[in-house]
């Protein structure tokens, strides 16, 4: 909400500068965003009239005119506005003014004649955002040499404040007044607000079918109207300072009001109204052309305002535009209304609307202002239209307009929320400040809520009514006491912190990437993935939910590629969302990407490129923090996004929890990305999952070592081996180790060398060689008769 | 036995003269072993007469050890020269960088929402996480936002369906952990958040921390303590000032925004405060009954706070980055620097 300083002050006027207010307001909870002067500055402006207007002797489009400034000299002046005229009164910078912008005004000669001066449109003052395509025209009465700034006070503030939904009561001069009468104890005074008496007996029938939506409904006949009269420059200014544009003075006047009290008030042409006003709900289906030119078609639920032929208008959200004013307008039917909350809430937005009116029948409007607010804009539309008013015509129905409720602040209560007793005196002129008629007992307050005051309804919206009032910075400052109990810790689990400072360690960046992604990046890398689908996506390229860490870390690897990047590390934590929803599961997953050399361009290696290996033992590091590595296994399988000859499953106790493996060719192909690069993702929960370490004796027995290289063939996956091997090797084998893998010279073409340092020790007694050798024969035959491995010499 | 002398000058002359250890260790021989000239005269006294023996028998025993102290010395100093020379060979240059630097780094986000995470659990916060993919229960109902209420319109929400949508903050971990566990309940919520939004200062996803303490006797004075005593605690100044500004929440009452001094100006007024010397950080208030019914909490015997801030903003602020999409573009020249 955008109000003018000035107008407040003429209801209210604290000993305090604009900032002063500003702060005061903004600290009772209305928040002030931005104050603005009401117009540039500038100086030298008076009202001037112009005496005569002739013919510029040397150009078409420009005139010669005569402008008394007050000093009994009329000054000639060339002005190349349409619209001057003798007799009118009008801005008039002197030479010497300086105009906005530092513009400064001299004698000058345009086309060979003296201009000593320049009549001033709107936006050469400043007054106008958009270029003025004339000067602006004073009323008669303005009187000539008066300095024109402080004539029509620009030296005014907009205040732009940023109010809460809760504080519809100050959507309104008015209600603004009131709160700021509030916090200075001050009383608020408005202009007198007289009903105007019907000039005709003229009435249009109004009935209300709802008046559970409707509680209150006043209509108006004003007959006779010029719209075309002109809105007074007052009203003008005070509009624009508003942040609301002239349009006619019908719409001018309904405007002013609402700004005013906080009424909205609509207008209808009675050429186009049939019969009788009908407040009702919507027939499912119907149609409205509104003023903003869109047809609707309406929803059952709606309330319009109808005639016998068909609705006119959403109620308190926008009219129609057949039923709109026009120049050609005569009589108007004035409506103000009281419709309730609940019975608006939403509905602007579901027709994809937002106006001034829902905006203040969603939050509550008086019920109270109806008739206040129509005689104001009678009297007002009658002076400046010059109509004549009918009686005014209201359906009201007391049992549904808001209950007056009655709330109750214990003393008790109040003291405890905030940590605090207050004077008794002190909580009573509060609320009786805020219009809560309180009435006190040895408990507390008995308040009724004032009628305008849509958000108090509890003891706790009472707290913060006194608290606010009080001021938040006067209310003690203490810290909460708790009991110190100690609480369960789990040893056994890797926190996701120690996950993340592990892949820190082993020199990765963490990446934060969106977790709605282009539907084509997820397809290209996971075909068969099923994750939801944003409804309302702000873009495509962010509308569908990830179902892998993948697409993120590809698209961050591709950002920093065209960046000059050439090693990358990324790590992220997150989310993945699989399935339909129904039967949804949002999985915290930790991923991984690298590319480019092993490490950092130096002087001591490390040129050759990551490869699969790299990547694993970085996994693997971070499975070893669980301390159960035997747990995890990684066997070949494909992943669409995965190079089909380096891609494994991961199994944790026998459970897929994630992918390892190089992007695929085909794939990075596809997306244009200029490197290739190795990925994996595991669920979190495996690699959290660890154990509390067993503490084994240590033996004083020697160990005995064997080491063992078989011939397998080359399409065997090691961990077969291994797994035969450890199967047979007792229940003494310390220490497997693999050392080599060996492929060429002395090995026949499919096979492969696979050399084993094995380690056995006892811890009770020294082994002997018979036995070693017995284990040792037993894994040879396992490994012959299952793996075809034989035994190198 | 005459030619002594000049047996022991040569033998001086030739270990002085030694250059390895090795030629040491033939003149040892040669001259001490078991065949060598020494060990013969020695070997030689037999042929003395009786009378004779002991004195020459000690002339040359003097000599033996005599010599035999000289290889020792002059080994020593052999030694010293060898390992010399090796030292200097050995020597590298010390400036040259480390092997294997591969500095990585966590995300500034992360840095921000562990250190919040930490300021409260240790004095007695858990933390606790939900779904993001959220249904209108929780994120709104259970919150005291009921479909159609203006306070729907702070917060663009995305949706999935017609109940179904991408959490708008974290407060529907608050609900869900009041309806899991009784009071005193003490939480911390990071985690990610949506809003339909993205220009300039919005991102449609962001990070949030709430927290939420219920227990019997919780005050508005205990929730001003708790946020004065984090914002110290996060900025590591004691003297910072903050501010409690009315504001409005659905989910609590009193509610309340909080301004911190301008941290970049020091509160004199500059762009990132907007002149105003004050910088919006967080919202809080204490919880609203209606939310305490929702999670089966009974509002007379006990009372919360709930408080709320976005991680983004703070890291922001802390590490005085200027521009939100920095966070999401995942720019390696962005993230080394919060290493």
């Amino acid at each position: 909400m955008k109000f003018s300083e000035q107008w407040l002050r003429e209801w209210v006027s604290p000993q305090l500068d604009v900032q002063g207010l500003a702060d005061q307001i903004t600290m009772a909870g209305l928040e002030v965003d931005a104050i603005e002067p009401a117009a540039a500055l500038f100086s030298g402006v008076v009202v001037g009239e112009v005496v005569s207007k002739e013919p510029h002797p040397n150009a078409d489009k420009l005139s010669l005119c005569q402008v008394e400034d007050g000093s009994g000299e009329p000054a000639q002046v060339v002005c190349g506005a349409p619209n001057v005229a003798a007799g009118q009164k009008v801005p008039f910078a002197r030479v010497g003014a300086v105009l906005p912008g530092d513009f400064k005004i001299n004698k000058a000669k345009l086309r060979g004649v003296e201009s000593r001066g320049m009549i001033c449109s709107a936006s050469e003052l400043g007054m106008a955002e958009e270029t003025s395509s004339g000067i602006l025209e004073l009323p008669a009465s303005a009187p000539v040499g008066e300095d024109f700034r402080t004539w029509i006070g620009l030296d005014d503030h907009c205040i732009e404040v940023d109010l809460t939904p809760n504080r519809g009561d100050c959507l309104s001069i008015k209600g603004l007044a009131r709160e700021v009468g509030v916090l200075n104890r001050l009383p608020v005074e408005g202009p007198r607000i007289e009903p105007v008496p019907a000039a005709h007996d003229d009435a249009f029938a109004v009935r209300v079918d709802d008046a559970e939506r409707c509680p209150r409904y006043i209509g108006r006949l004003i007959k006779g109207v010029d719209v075309t009269a002109e809105t007074p420059l007052w009203m003008v200014e005070r509009l624009r300072r508003s942040g609301v544009r002239s349009i006619d003075a019908v719409v001018d006047v309904t405007n002013y009001v609402m700004l005013e009290l906080g009424q909205p008030l609509h207008a209808f042409d009675r050429a186009n109204l049939q019969g009788t006003v009908i407040v009702r709900l919507a027939r499912e289906g119907e149609q409205l052309v509104l003023l903003d030119g869109q047809t609707v078609a309406l929803r059952d639920d709606t309330l319009v305002i109808a005639d016998e032929r068909g609705p006119l208008a959403i109620a308190g959200v926008m009219g129609g535009e057949h039923s709109g004013v026009s120049a050609a307008t005569r009589d108007i039917f004035l409506e103000s209304a009281f419709f309730s909350p609940l019975a608006v809430a939403g509905q602007a937005r579901t027709y994809g609307l937002h106006t001034d009116a829902s905006h203040r029948f969603e939050r509550g409007v008086d019920p109270r202002l109806t008739g206040e607010a129509v005689e104001r804009a009678t009297r007002l539309l009658v002076d400046i239209t010059g109509g004549e008013p009918g009686p005014l015509v209201e359906s009201c129905s007391e049992a549904h307009l808001p209950d007056e409720r009655e709330v109750r602040l214990r003393a008790a209560r109040l003291e405890q929320a905030l940590g605090k007793r207050l004077p008794a005196e002190e909580v009573a002129d509060i609320l009786e400040r805020l219009g809560m008629a309180a009435t006190s007992d040895s408990q507390g307050w008995h308040t009724r809520v004032p009628s305008w005051r849509f958000d108090l309804a509890i003891e706790e919206d009472l707290v913060e009514e006194v608290a606010r009032i009080h001021g938040y910075n006067r209310l003690p400052v203490r810290r909460p006491r708790a009991r110190l109990g100690l609480r369960a810790d789990h040893e056994a689990r890797v926190p996701l912190s120690r996950l993340r400072r592990q892949m820190v360690a082993r020199g990765y960046q963490e990446a934060v990437t969106y977790s709605f992604v282009a539907p084509e990046l997820q397809a290209a890398l996971l075909p068969d993935a099923v994750s939801p689908r944003l409804a309302n996506p702000i873009s495509s390229d962010l509308s569908v939910m990830r179902a892998s860490l993948f697409p993120g870390l590809v698209r961050a690897l591709e950002y920093n590629l065209n960046r000059q990047q050439n090693r990358i590390r990324l790590f992220e934590a997150g989310l993945i969302f699989r399935g339909e929803l129904d039967a949804l599961e949002q999985t915290p997953m930790l991923g991984a990407l690298a590319c480019g050399p092993r490490e950092p361009e130096g002087w001591a290696g490390g040129r050759e490129r990551v490869d699969f290996f790299d990547l694993k033992g970085d996994l693997e590091s971070l499975i070893g923090l669980g301390g159960e590595p035997e747990t995890w296994r990684f066997e070949p399988a494909e992943h669409p996004a995965l190079h089909p000859g380096q891609s494994a499953r991961i199994l944790h106790r026998g459970e897929a929890v994630g992918w390892i493996g190089a992007l695929h060719p085909g794939v990075r192909a596809q997306l244009g990305l200029r490197s290739d690069a190795l990925l994996f993702e595991v669920r979190q929960d495996a690699l959290t999952h660890g154990r509390i370490a067993t503490f084994r004796p240590l033996s004083r027995y020697p160990e005995v070592r064997r080491d063992l290289a078989f011939l397998v063939d080359e399409s065997l996956p090691v961990q077969a081996l291994l797994d035969t091997l450890r199967a047979q090797a007792g229940e003494w084998l310390a220490e497997c180790r693999l050392f080599d893998v060996y492929q060429g010279k002395g090995v026949p073409e499919g096979r492969k060398s696979v050399a084993l340092g094995l380690t056995w020790q006892h811890p009770s007694r020294t082994l002997n060689d018979e036995e070693i050798n017995q284990l040792v024969d037993a894994i040879v035959a396992e490994s012959q008769q299952h793996l075809g491995a034989e035994l190198r010499g | 036995m005459d030619h002594l002398p000049t047996l022991i000058a040569e033998a001086r002359e030739a270990i002085q003269t030694a250059g390895s250890i090795s030629a040491l260790d033939e003149l040892r021989v040669h001259y001490l072993g078991k065949k060598g000239e020494i060990t013969a005269l020695l070997k030689g006294l037999g042929a003395l007469p009786a009378a004779e023996r002991p004195a020459a028998g000690e002339r040359i025993n003097q000599a033996k050890q005599a010599l035999a102290e000289e290889l020792d010395v002059r080994r020593q100093a052999l030694e010293k020269a060898e390992l010399e020379t090796r030292l200097a060979a050995e020597r590298v240059d010390v400036t040259l960088p480390g092997r294997g630097q591969v500095g990585g780094g966590l995300h500034p986000v992360t840095k921000t929402l562990e250190r919040i995470e930490g300021l409260f659990t240790r004095i007695g916060y858990d933390v606790a996480v939900g779904p993001e993919i959220e249904d209108d229960y929780h994120n709104f109902e259970a919150l005291n936002i009921p479909a159609h209420h203006p306070a729907r319109g702070m917060a663009d929400t995305f949706y999935f369906d017609a109940t179904r949508l991408l959490r708008t903050h974290t407060s529907p971990v608050q609900v869900r952990t009041m309806k899991e566990q009784a009071p005193p309940i003490r939480i911390v919520c990071p985690g990610r958040v949506y809003r339909s939004d993205s220009d300039l200062t919005h991102t449609p996803m962001f990070h949030q921390v709430e927290g939420l303490l219920v227990d019997e006797d919780v005050s508005f004075a205990d929730l001003k303590g708790t946020i004065e005593d984090f914002l110290h605690a996060f900025f590591e100044r004691d003297d910072l000032s903050v501010r409690f500004r009315p504001s409005y929440f659905p989910f609590t009452e009193p509610s309340a925004e909080v301004d911190i001094q301008c941290v970049m100006c020091s509160g004199d007024g500059c762009r990132v405060c907007g002149h105003s010397g004050w910088l919006e950080v967080m919202g809080c208030g204490m919880v609203h009954p209606e939310v305490f019914r929702h999670s089966g909490i009974d509002a007379e015997r006990y009372t919360g706070f709930a408080f709320g801030m976005g991680a983004e903003r703070l890291a922001m602020l802390r590490y005085g980055v200027n521009d939100l999409r920095l966070f999401f573009d995942n720019d390696l020249r962005f993230l080394r620097q919060f290493a």
